[in-house]
């Protein structure tokens, strides 16, 4: 009769377990879920300014053209192709603003301030995006790496994490407070 | 926005995890936000109105050092009651590594948690055992911040993960526009920090003290701090003695006038630094720093460009570098400029608004936050308490 109990107790206690584990990643995966929306708006919010800034006629039409081109193509890229099309929208951007002068002529122009204001902003919270986003995707496979997890199948059909690998480099020229 | 900050240390304690905090509480506030702040504190200690109290602190040894903490049913049922009636849409603790009351929040809330870690300390023994359980509290962290290039190093190196460099803020304005105060002025070297602390590093500084003096007799030490200053100059050769003067513990506003006026501040700090607020403060003030080269110190200075670094522990070096800006004014005044022109980026109006950058990141495509009811089993089959 005790051996019974004890059996029963050990099952209670291996259920309560996993229930507290599967509800740990559950919460996991939507802590990914939310920091990907975060990164998907940040990356939206950063292209569209580029795009902005390119059409608005303040820069040389050869680089307006490539920042016009690299923002295109970062906001309409596909998942598989959205790393590489956003590290080449943080090149076009580091290589138009390449010097500060350029910085000076956007603040110059019609509105130019609060676009200046934007862009930082938006070159400041990708790399901030995306981090919160890589730590989030981190923890989530460390727990999933877990012999019961993978045993109990406690993920579900929850795709494995990818983090969000790309350059997310900003222009010096905008991120050098000191200067401005 | 509407705000929770957790001050993990006892409120009516100084300290630089407090004091940063209470600016950035003040800041946010005067941003237009809503801000609460949970902290320990004593019942009959006053609390500005923003400021709520989590309950007294019980001194534990904890680390080497005597800790004070909250824990227990009592304060997890204020941290739970204090998150509800708080409604929150975003919460920032700090220092949730170490038990504390960040940790106890991190348990009992669940929504968008912003965690700044600020000391970098090697991880302990408890924290190896307790890691298990600690794990499933900081995996609730959806932002970390770390307040040095450095700090972030040891917790990507200790708890893995990655986090964002957000550095202490400081009012730059406070600091730039003190008066100086003409006693304190004509071949003065600051030290500011605890005298009996010796990872402050006051003992090197005496050890450099008579070379410094042996080139320029007419130069003065200015102390501040807390500590036996009998002790302090028992070192130095007795005609020396008075060419150093104790001012005790000084008011903020002191401080900013003590840095305004020196014509040289030294930190000679031996260890134990995650960020070197003191250095911000003084290049603020515009006097020009003479800094141990820790890496945090090196980090704050801008790799020695906003700053003279030499190398730690070095009593030697320390008198020969002073020696040499002592008698070069066109490379104080170069100093100064530098410095001034630096730390433009640690004050509050930037650093304010990245951690707000942070705060709108996380909140962003989440939800308010809550007290975590999911406890388990129980709560899962629909017996969770309310």
């Amino acid at each position: 009769m005790t051996t019974v109990i004890w059996i029963a107790v050990a099952l209670l206690l291996v259920g309560v377990y996993l229930s507290w584990t599967a509800g740990r990643l559950d919460r996991l995966h939507a802590r990914i879920d939310a920091a990907r929306a975060a990164l998907d708006a940040q990356l939206l919010r950063r292209a569209s300014i580029a795009q902005e800034l390119a059409t608005a006629g303040v820069f040389d039409p050869a680089a307006s053209m490539v920042l016009y081109q690299a923002a295109h193509a970062a906001r309409l890229a596909e998942d598989e192709q959205r790393e590489v099309a956003e590290s080449e929208l943080s090149q076009a951007l580091r290589a138009v603003l390449a010097e500060s002068a350029q910085v000076l002529a956007i603040r110059e122009a019609p509105g130019g301030p609060p676009m200046v204001e934007e862009l930082v902003a938006g070159v400041r919270r990708v790399p901030m995006a995306r981090r919160f986003h890589n730590d989030a995707v981190r923890a989530a496979r460390a727990v999933r790496r877990h012999r019961t997890v993978r045993w109990f199948r406690l993920a579900g059909h929850a795709p494995f994490p990818m983090a969000f690998e790309m350059d997310d480099e900003p222009p010096t020229s905008l991120t050098n407070r000191s200067a401005g | 926005m509407r705000i929770g900050i957790v001050c993990p240390y006892s409120w009516d304690v100084p300290g630089g995890v407090q004091f940063h905090v209470r600016d950035l509480a003040e800041h946010l506030i005067r941003q237009g936000h809503t801000v609460s702040v949970l902290a320990p504190a004593d019942e009959e200690t006053p609390l500005p109105p923003y400021a709520v109290s989590a309950g007294r602190a019980v001194p534990v040894p904890y680390n080497g050092s005597v800790a004070r903490l909250n824990f227990g049913f009592l304060s997890a049922a204020r941290v739970r009651r204090w998150v509800h009636d708080g409604d929150f849409d975003v919460l920032h603790i700090h220092e949730p590594a170490a038990p504390s009351l960040a940790l106890l929040t991190c348990w009992a809330a669940r929504g968008p948690i912003v965690a700044t870690f600020h000391t970098s300390n090697p991880r302990s023994r408890a924290m190896i055992a307790a890691y298990p359980i600690l794990q499933p509290a900081l995996e609730k962290i959806s932002a970390r911040i770390a307040v040095s290039e450095y700090a972030r190093r040891t917790l990507v190196e200790h708890l893995g993960g990655d986090a964002v460099v957000i550095p202490n803020g400081v009012d730059v304005r406070f600091f730039a526009s003190a008066e100086p105060k003409a006693e304190w002025q004509g071949r003065t070297i600051g030290f500011i920090g605890r005298i009996d602390e010796p990872r402050k590093g006051l003992p090197v500084l005496m050890r450099a003290l008579p070379g410094i003096l042996a080139e320029h007799p007419d130069a003065r030490l200015l102390v501040a701090g807390r500590g036996d200053e009998k002790e302090a100059v028992a070192g130095l050769p007795v005609p020396m003695r008075d060419r150093v003067e104790f001012l005790g513990m000084i008011s903020d506003e002191d401080k900013a006038r003590l840095l305004r006026s020196v014509d040289l501040y030294v930190a000679p700090n031996t260890g134990g630094e995650s960020f070197g607020i003191i250095l911000v403060e003084a290049m603020s003030a515009a006097a020009p720093v003479l800094a141990s080269d820790l890496d945090a110190f090196a980090q704050v200075l801008d790799g020695g460009a906003a700053g003279e670094l030499f190398p730690n522990e070095d009593a030697d070096a320390l008198a020969a570098a002073a020696n040499r800006l002592l008698a070069d004014p066109g490379r104080l005044a170069e100093l100064r400029e530098r410095g001034s022109s630096h730390v433009l980026r640690f004050d509050w109006s930037t650093v304010g608004s990245d951690i707000l950058a942070v705060y709108e990141t996380v909140a962003d495509g989440a939800g308010a936050v809550a007290p975590d009811e999911r406890v388990g089993l129980l709560g899962r089959l629909g017996f969770a308490r309310d």
